[in-house]
């Protein structure tokens, strides 16, 4: 009605003013694309800068953690005397005495005491240990003389990375002049070379550095990650699923929904002291393990997985449900036929995000004594465990120089498997997802 | 065929005579035996959207096994009655209704109705198609298997013959397993037809089946409309005055959610009783 008559009113005042009208939208149109253009510029560089601190970041932490899957090893001639190695009962020989026997036989000049500490300081203890399996796999070894390579101390794999510097004074670094020169003719042998360092994919955690792995962390935040998933999808799922489709809208729904909205925004470290309280002190549940961990980020993960879903449930078209009831499907029968079918790449998401979550989360777990010392690889749900983010915690707080790139190498893990679960996630979505 | 006049309002009920209704009906149509015999019922039924009464104290009888159109300008309550027969707008929480609607001597809003079971009976298809995002057999078949239908020759003979009602058969029988959204809006929108004769209603409600589509399409549903007639008992709303004619044997006028006139439809087009009606078909307001 009104737009008729403006157009009349314009119609009798003449043509010019109604090319006046056009003027006055060309010139606003220009000013809109210019917004437009300023728009895109400035969302162009937040991309870049995202992308320069993203690269700096990965730059840092692969160059600081790349030396870490390379560790220093020393060739050792060890002769296996059948007079120190009991041939019914080999496991309880002294290997540590044999590994340093090898030792004093490269160095037959290095005599006193102070000089022999000094000289085993440049082996890993973990040596005997190498040797020890050895023994024990292949007892027809004993009498004979075999050629190991041992790993190095982790002072000398700094010193052959290039982290200990010959130029600093000698009272200022970790090495003395003496041991240089031992490493030195090491080296001049061909004893000393820096290998594959399997020992960090293998192992659990230790004070040598070069004993240390991530393995133990590793299946710790498995087991971990494990009882979340199990546990918090088919809550979560649940829980969004009555919330969406049956629950009465009243208020106690009301209640509940913002209830859960603001548990997502709960710091976690509150998660961590409720299952203290709750799981260790109340149920007495074992502490330090992966089945506490894994109550405790479920805790944690429940509201995003719920949030999710529920968004993911609220995406499906009314138009699909009306379908189904049209035919006489019960309310069940449409949920699980066409609703969860429909809402599951975008529940499954959800769901990953909430792990990937849990698994880079440190703070509750501290406070259920999962950041306690272990060296043992956990085996079950009930054994003490660290999970990876701990691992990296405990590592960045040791002052040795090979935990520096050792915490970087156990980043770069962490994030190799966060990458790995983003990538399901997308594999999933594309999978399930269904178009129309 | 029976007299269903509600004696309250003749000038609604007046046209609903036998013999009125004989002179509407084409030589065809007398093979529908045991047709016109009031199938739903409403008495001074009424439909409240919360405070708000979207359809006001209906009385209207719906023979069963003829066409049945709804007409009325947006927001009169048209679709929200078609929606009450089989409780679709249960799923509205501030829905609910007053007066009683029987359905096969049932009410349809009584204490013990399972309305799964009554909405196996009256079947529904909606404005926009809305096909199963799953294959052509698994739409048609859905509906059969729900109700208990688990042997597969049997399943296929259903969806053949569901197929065949709605005109669909030759277009699609080759490509059975292929995904039903990639049918064209028409075939989606006979296809959905397909699906609700699948479970074998009684009744079929149509709420604009063809407002979503091209007149090509749109001639499609009517012929199919025209085929069902006689077998079901259809209801369709419709914005489409033509359409109404068209294809059904009487109309109901909605205005502001009251029942304004209810009568066979030639009659109600050439000859409406209401003022209001008349300026309504005669487009004198939409």
């Amino acid at each position: 009605m009104s737009s008729s008559k403006n157009k009349s009113i314009a119609g009798a005042s003449g043509s010019s003013r109604r090319e006046r009208t056009i003027d006055i939208v060309n010139r606003r149109l220009a000013k809109r694309y210019r917004i437009e253009k300023r728009f895109r510029f400035y969302g162009l560089c937040s991309i870049i800068v995202s992308m320069v601190f993203l690269a700096v970041l990965l730059t840092s932490i692969v160059s600081n953690g790349y030396s870490a899957f390379f560790q220093t090893y020393v060739r050792l001639d060890i002769t296996l005397d059948s007079a120190m190695l009991d041939r019914e009962n080999p496991g309880k020989s002294n290997f540590q005495a044999i590994i340093k026997q090898s030792i004093n036989k490269l160095y037959p000049e290095v005599e006193d005491r102070k000089s022999k500490r000094e000289l085993y300081a440049l082996f890993s203890s973990g040596a005997a240990f190498q040797l020890r399996d050895l023994v024990m796999r292949h007892p027809d070894l004993i009498g004979t003389t075999v050629s190991l390579w041992v790993p190095a101390d982790d002072d000398v794999d700094m010193l052959m990375k290039g982290y200990i510097k010959r130029s600093v004074a000698e009272n200022e670094r970790r090495l003395s002049d003496r041991q240089l020169g031992w490493i030195d003719r090491l080296a001049d042998q061909d004893r000393i070379e820096k290998r594959f360092n399997v020992t960090f994919f293998t192992a659990g955690d230790s004070r040598e550095p070069e004993l240390a792995g991530i393995w133990g962390a590793v299946k710790g935040s498995f087991f971990t990650l494990l009882v979340t998933l199990v546990l918090s999808f088919p809550i979560g799922l649940a829980a969004a699923v009555y919330l969406e489709e049956f629950a009465p809208k009243n208020l106690a729904t009301d209640f509940i929904e913002v209830n859960i909205n603001n548990l997502a925004a709960v710091p976690s470290i509150v998660f961590g002291l409720l299952g203290l309280a709750v799981f260790l002190n109340f149920f007495g549940m074992p502490r330090s393990t992966p089945l506490v961990g894994g109550l405790v980020l479920m805790l944690m993960t429940l509201p995003t997985i719920i949030i999710a879903s529920r968004a993911a449930l609220k995406a499906v078209p009314p138009s699909i449900r009306e379908a189904a009831l049209g035919v006489g499907s019960s309310k069940m029968q449409m949920v699980s036929s066409h609703v969860l079918p429909l809402a599951l790449p975008g529940m499954l998401t959800g769901t990953i995000i909430g792990m990937a979550q849990a698994l880079g989360e440190t703070a509750p777990l501290l406070m259920i004594g999962m950041v306690a010392f272990i060296v043992d690889i956990p085996g079950g749900f009930t054994d003490p465990a660290a999970v990876m983010p701990v691992q990296i915690y405990l590592w960045a707080d040791s002052p040795e120089r090979a935990f520096l790139e050792r915490t970087s190498a156990a980043i770069l893990v962490l994030l190799a498997f966060l990458v790995l679960m983003n990538a399901a996630a997308v594999i999933m979505r594309k999978r399930f997802e269904k178009r129309w | 065929m029976q007299m269903t006049a509600e004696e309250k309002d003749a000038s609604k009920v007046a046209s609903k005579s036998g013999a009125t209704r004989d002179i509407f009906l084409p030589p065809e149509r007398e093979r529908v035996k045991d047709g016109g015999k009031p199938h739903v019922m409403a008495k001074n039924f009424s439909i409240f959207y919360g405070d708000f009464e979207a359809v006001k104290k209906v009385d209207a009888d719906i023979l069963s096994k003829y066409v049945t159109a709804i007409i009325g300008p947006s927001g009169c309550g048209k679709s929200t009655f078609l929606r009450a027969i089989n409780r679709m707008n249960d799923l509205i929480p501030s829905c609910y209704t007053t007066g009683t609607l029987m359905f096969d001597g049932e009410d349809v809003y009584g204490r013990y109705t399972d309305e799964v079971q009554l909405r196996k009976k009256i079947g529904m298809v909606f404005q926009k198609p809305n096909p199963f995002p799953k294959s052509i057999f698994d739409n048609i078949a859905y509906g059969p298997r729900l109700h208990g239908v688990k042997d597969k020759k049997m399943l296929e003979g259903i969806v053949e013959k569901s197929l065949r009602k709605a005109a669909l058969w030759d277009e699609v029988k080759d490509r059975l397993e292929r995904n039903a959204l990639g049918l064209s809006g028409g075939q989606q929108q006979r296809l959905c037809v397909a699906r609700t004769l699948a479970v074998e209603p009684e009744i079929l409600l149509l709420d604009e089946p063809t407002s979503a589509l091209d007149p090509k399409a749109t001639a499609k549903i009517e012929d199919l409309i025209e085929e069902l007639r006689g077998s079901y008992t259809i209801l369709i709303v419709t914005h489409n005055m033509q359409q109404a004619s068209r294809v059904s044997d009487y109309t109901m006028f909605y205005y502001e959610g009251d029942l304004v006139e209810y009568a066979p439809t030639k009659q109600l087009f050439t000859n409406p009783r209401d003022q209001v009606t008349e300026d309504y078909i005669t487009g004198r307001f939409s």
